[in-house]
């Protein structure tokens, strides 16, 4: 079917002549430039346009391919580094150069590419959609298992072994369909699953403040709104290194060409701490940067969450970390407004929040149809502007996520980084994990923890007492309650992502830095009461020395070193 | 061939509209005929079989339904060439100096395409700016774009000119060009910039783009395209390394609304258009290194916050797309420091690349933290102060009030010619911090203490 272009305006483009369905993707003008219909109305039908439309006229063909915007899946999607709509930027660097041009397609995943298809069904077998019918090493670490698509079922007629490139037939079934190692789904459409759980186990991130205080579970969803330059990216990429998820899916939306370049760099040098291998077989990217086209940004948002379901769908644990949430969010403010909808709250359109929860809707743990255990963790990044926490997108993101990380500002300034406010972020699945945080860590874990945080809150209120009248009109036992929360701070909260030893912080060692700090509070209370000065328990020079040991590559050597002397110097103070 | 339409049915602020053409491409420039005789350029916004509408750049005064459009059938492009060096430009690239018209060596689409995230380079050059609150705590680094956050009445002009006469690679002799594009500024302005160039020869390696106050908005909206166009040919085709500096943002985005007003579009915040992060993006990020290429692109745009205010529209979507800020600020400048550059909202996200052994320093990253972290609780002490009088105050918060003035007097101000090296600078760091006492110097590693702090090192 042909068409022909009405209208151009900017990335909206009007067309007539072909009667195509919602979300039908189009090949516009003599270039063959990609788009998606969006409205329908009469005749005519509108579209938002992938890539540049300068130049393009009134009367240039259309072309209908009549299917929806679908991404290919199969083996090939880890290490691969995709613009907005899946095409491979290497392959786009390979074809046009530096600067992308436009009316380029690239397949997302390499018809050349020949992988060992190793078959685990029999001849005679029935199949369900979503069953596993073999696999294929992808990476050193990962499996990859090759499914029949969920909406195919049948008897094994054919099974083939050996090797394969993703488009040849691997299984035929009695019905004739033909399944190769690859499928396409559309993007806009969640992936079936058997059944959702409620979340148990917690992501860990080996970041103090995430982990320690306000824990996220795997298949849970998480918010990170902050103002520019609180740190939202480092967090973001910190998640994306460090995370103990089989599969990390990372979105680069509407962010920094540069920022994405330092991401490339530095991943395939990155070694995954579960597995000792580079991070970047288990990561795929996927960056539309600020200058390239805003209806592929909105795109990007739903071609990484395909992703990551598929590699769910085989049992394994994905996070999938979307930079930024706010900039998919304009995107969409900026197609309603062109096709001139009625717009909602500050020119948003109305159906952001529905947008927003179909979104963080699709994370979660859940039972594949294939009966694997698999889940997706969703990690958005928000951009408020002005750092202005009421505006819609952090709003409506608030109203779904489970967990709140409050980047604030003036912590920045500070250089208290992760700048992550603790009296205003939360977690709702703190209670949930307590099992697991017992069992797992330590019994006195969460007594541990939740008295810290009883600490800090004290702190905010006994520094409105201090600005007012100065620290030394406090009593002392207050003094000493400032004291230790300096401590939590600076010694526990602030990590240095850029620090080799710091930047990644296993459970163990984050129990025993705050049983450390306790045991100075402790101790410290105790030779309060026997009558000790305070001025003698503050110059205590273990309790500076601790300042020092989480960046000690021997970090437990380093801290029995600290421990003992602080014994002998309480000690000599008497009192304990 | 090209035809000229007689056809306008509505003038309409800087737009008009022109229906029974033939099919033009969105985009499209546009020459406009006058009845007086006087030519103007437009562009199409928006194209249809039955209208197309089009802004026109040099307003849309002296139009009537009498003149006449021709559709040059292209998009703008920009005539480049290596001659563009020492010239002076108009804000649609026209010679402004008297002399003669550029010779193309090319002619480039001035909205550029967007670079390949996977052809960047990480940008890692240091560069020395000789200002020590940007090289020593928001350092800048080759192919960065960092822009300077000020205010009316502060010396923001004055910073950038330092910089553009001060900025070099330590040790290297690299080709050095300056593109800078005026957008909106008044004519003093643009004197002061330009007699400065000439007085320190820095105009012979200077590209110059002129849009005054005076001329049309609309213009400005492709004035800074231009520049760009002309430093990415200088970087790419040519190996130099170009700083790009565009000023000022803030008349760029008011025209931007004006734009977006006389289009009847919805607005977003503050009236200004939805799009104008992705249009800040298009412009902010033309800056970068390209794997296997010489050159580079390193933005430094000047912003006045309308009322001081970061949270502002302008600074607030800029801040989102560049790579940090450097925030001039008032009651600096009130104190008489110069340059009164307040370090504490300013950043350098790419200032980690750019530093340490072999780049600047082995002690440079924690030397910066912890002048931060010490500023920022003097100045908090300063608040306390005020309520409850210095003598309240403990030792400790005493020693860190005296550092934050001392940070302000030595680290700080220095003079409109002083060109400091970054030694130099780490120095200045490392005496002011040794007045603190080394208990509080927590966040640097024992091993630089040894190496660097005065009371330890051997000379």
């Amino acid at each position: 079917m042909k068409g022909e272009i009405y209208r151009v305006a900017g990335p909206v483009v009007t067309i007539m002549g072909i009667k195509p369905k919602m979300y039908d993707v189009v090949h516009i003008g003599h270039e063959g430039l990609m788009g998606e219909v969006i409205r329908i109305q009469r005749d005519k039908a509108t579209v938002q346009v992938y890539e540049d439309t300068s130049g393009i006229k009134p009367g240039e063909p259309v072309v209908n391919t009549g299917k929806s915007l679908s991404v290919e899946l199969g083996p090939g999607l880890l290490e691969s580094i995709y613009d907005g709509i899946q095409r491979p930027l290497k392959v786009l660097q390979e074809k046009m150069g530096d600067f992308i041009d436009r009316g380029v397609t690239a397949n997302g995943l390499d018809r050349e590419k020949v992988w060992e298809f190793k078959p685990v069904v029999l001849i005679g077998d029935f199949v369900k959609g979503g069953a596993v019918i073999g696999t294929v090493q992808e990476t050193m670490n990962i499996e990859h298992k090759i499914m029949v698509p969920p909406t195919v079922s049948g008897t094994v007629e054919e099974i083939k072994s050996g090797k394969f490139k993703v488009d040849e037939t691997v299984c035929v079934l009695t019905d004739g369909t033909e399944i190769s190692m690859m499928q396409k789904w559309p993007v806009r459409m969640p992936r079936p699953v058997e059944k959702k759980f409620i979340p148990n186990r917690p992501l860990i991130t080996g970041q103090r403040i995430l982990d320690g205080l306000f824990p996220v579970a795997k298949g849970g969803t998480a918010a990170i709104p902050g103002p520019f330059g609180s740190g939202k990216t480092v967090t973001q990429q910190q998640l994306a290194k460090w995370s103990d998820t089989d599969i990390v899916v990372y979105i680069g939306c509407g962010e920094r060409g540069n920022e994405m370049a330092d991401v490339l760099n530095e991943f395939p040098e990155l070694q995954d701490p579960q597995t000792g291998r580079p991070l970047m077989e288990r990561t795929v990217l996927i960056a539309n940067t600020s200058n390239m086209p805003v209806a592929a940004r909105e795109a990007s948002v739903y071609t990484g969450i395909t992703i990551a379901e598929y590699y769910r769908d085989m049992g394994y644990d994905v996070s999938l970390m979307a930079d930024s949430s706010s900039r998919w969010a304009e995107a969409m403010r900026e197609i309603s407004s062109r096709l001139e909808e009625m717009p909602g709250e500050e020119g948003y359109p109305a159906y952001l929040s529905a947008r927003l929860s179909e979104f963080y809707e699709r994370a979660g743990l859940v039972k594949s149809l294939a009966g694997e255990e698999g889940s997706i963790t969703v990690i958005g990044a928000v951009s408020p502007p002005g750092g202005d926490f009421s505006e819609p997108v952090t709003q409506n993101t608030l109203r779904i996520v489970k967990v709140f990380w409050a980047l604030d500002a003036k912590l920045a300034q500070r250089r208290h980084f992760p700048s992550i406010d603790w009296l205003t972020s939360y977690s709702l699945y703190t209670k949930g994990l307590s099992g697991w945080f017992a069992e797992n860590v330590a019994p006195d874990w969460v007594p541990l923890r939740d008295h810290a945080m009883e600490l800090l809150q004290q702190e905010s209120e006994l520094q409105e007492i201090v600005q007012l009248v100065g620290s030394d009109a406090l009593p002392e036992d207050q003094q000493l309650i400032l004291e230790i929360c300096r401590m939590l701070r600076e010694y526990f909260l602030q990590q240095n992502a850029f620090h080799p030893v710091d930047t990644y912080c296993p459970f163990d060692k984050q129990y025993k830095l705050l049983k450390a700090i306790s045991k100075y509070s402790d101790m410290a209370q105790a030779s309060l009461e026997a009558g000790i000065p305070m001025k003698d328990i503050l110059s205590i020079e273990s309790k500076d020395e601790l300042a020092k040991v989480k960046f000690e590559e021997d970090f437990e050597g380093a801290l029995n070193v600290v421990m003992e002397k602080m014994d002998k110097e309480f000690a000599a103070l008497g009192g304990n | 061939m090209t035809k000229e339409y007689k056809t306008i049915i509505e003038i309409s602020g800087p737009l008009m509209f022109i229906e029974k053409t033939e099919p033009v491409g969105y985009g499209e420039l546009v020459h406009i005929n006058l009845p007086d005789g006087t030519t103007k350029r437009g562009q199409v916004l928006d194209t249809s079989a039955d209208v197309v509408a089009v802004q026109v750049f040099e307003g849309t005064g002296g139009l009537n339904e009498e003149s006449g459009v021709v559709f040059s059938g292209e998009t703008i492009k920009l005539a480049v060439s290596k001659d563009m060096l020492g010239r002076i430009l108009s804000g649609s690239g026209e010679p402004l100096d008297g002399g003669p018209r550029i010779i193309p060596e090319d002619r480039l689409d001035v909205n550029g395409s967007s670079m390949n995230p996977y052809s960047r380079m990480p940008p890692e050059d240091f560069i020395q700016t000789g200002i020590s609150t940007i090289d020593g705590t928001n350092t800048l680094v080759r192919g960065q774009k960092l822009p300077i956050f000020s205010g009316s009445g502060l010396p923001h002009n004055e910073i950038a000119l330092q910089i553009a006469r001060q900025a070099k690679v330590p040790g290297s002799e690299e080709p050095f060009a300056v593109v800078f594009a005026a957008m909106g500024i008044t004519n003093e302005e643009a004197q002061y910039f330009m007699q400065d160039f000439e007085k320190t020869g820095a105009l012979e390696r200077a590209v110059v783009f002129l849009n005054l106050a005076d001329d049309p908005a609309v213009e400005r909206i492709i004035t800074p395209r231009m520049a760009l166009t002309a430093a990415e040919y200088l970087a790419y085709e040519h190996d130099m390394h170009v700083l790009v500096i565009l000023t000022d943002i803030t008349n760029y985005c008011e025209a931007l609304r004006q734009m977006g007003a006389a289009r009847e579009e919805v607005p977003g915040r503050r009236g200004y258009p939805g799009y104008m992060y992705t249009d800040l993006a298009s412009l902010y990020e033309r800056a970068g290194v390209i794997k296997g290429r010489k050159g580079s692109v390193t933005q430094f745009s000047i912003l006045t916050m309308p009322g001081d205010d970061i949270t502002h529209p302008i600074p607030d979507l800029s801040g989102y797309i560049t790579e940090g800020q450097i925030v001039v600020s008032r009651e600096l400048h009130m104190k008489g420091i110069y340059p009164p550059i307040n370090v504490l909202p300013s950043l350098s996200r790419l200032m980690n690349s750019g530093i340490g052994e072999g780049k600047t320093r082995d002690d440079h990253k924690a030397v910066s933290d912890q002048m931060y972290a010490g500023y920022a609780e003097g100045r908090d002490l300063r608040g306390l102060v005020a309520i409850v009088g210095k003598e309240a105050l403990s030792d400790r918060d005493q020693r860190i009030l005296e550092f934050a003035d001392l940070f302000e007097s030595r680290f700080v101000r220095q003079g409109r010619d002083e060109d400091r090296s970054i030694e130099e600078t780490l120095t200045i760091g490392w005496e002011i911090l040794s007045e603190l006492p080394e208990a509080l110097l927590t966040r640097i590693d024992n091993k630089y203490i040894d190496k660097y702090h005065p009371a330890h090192k051997s000379n």
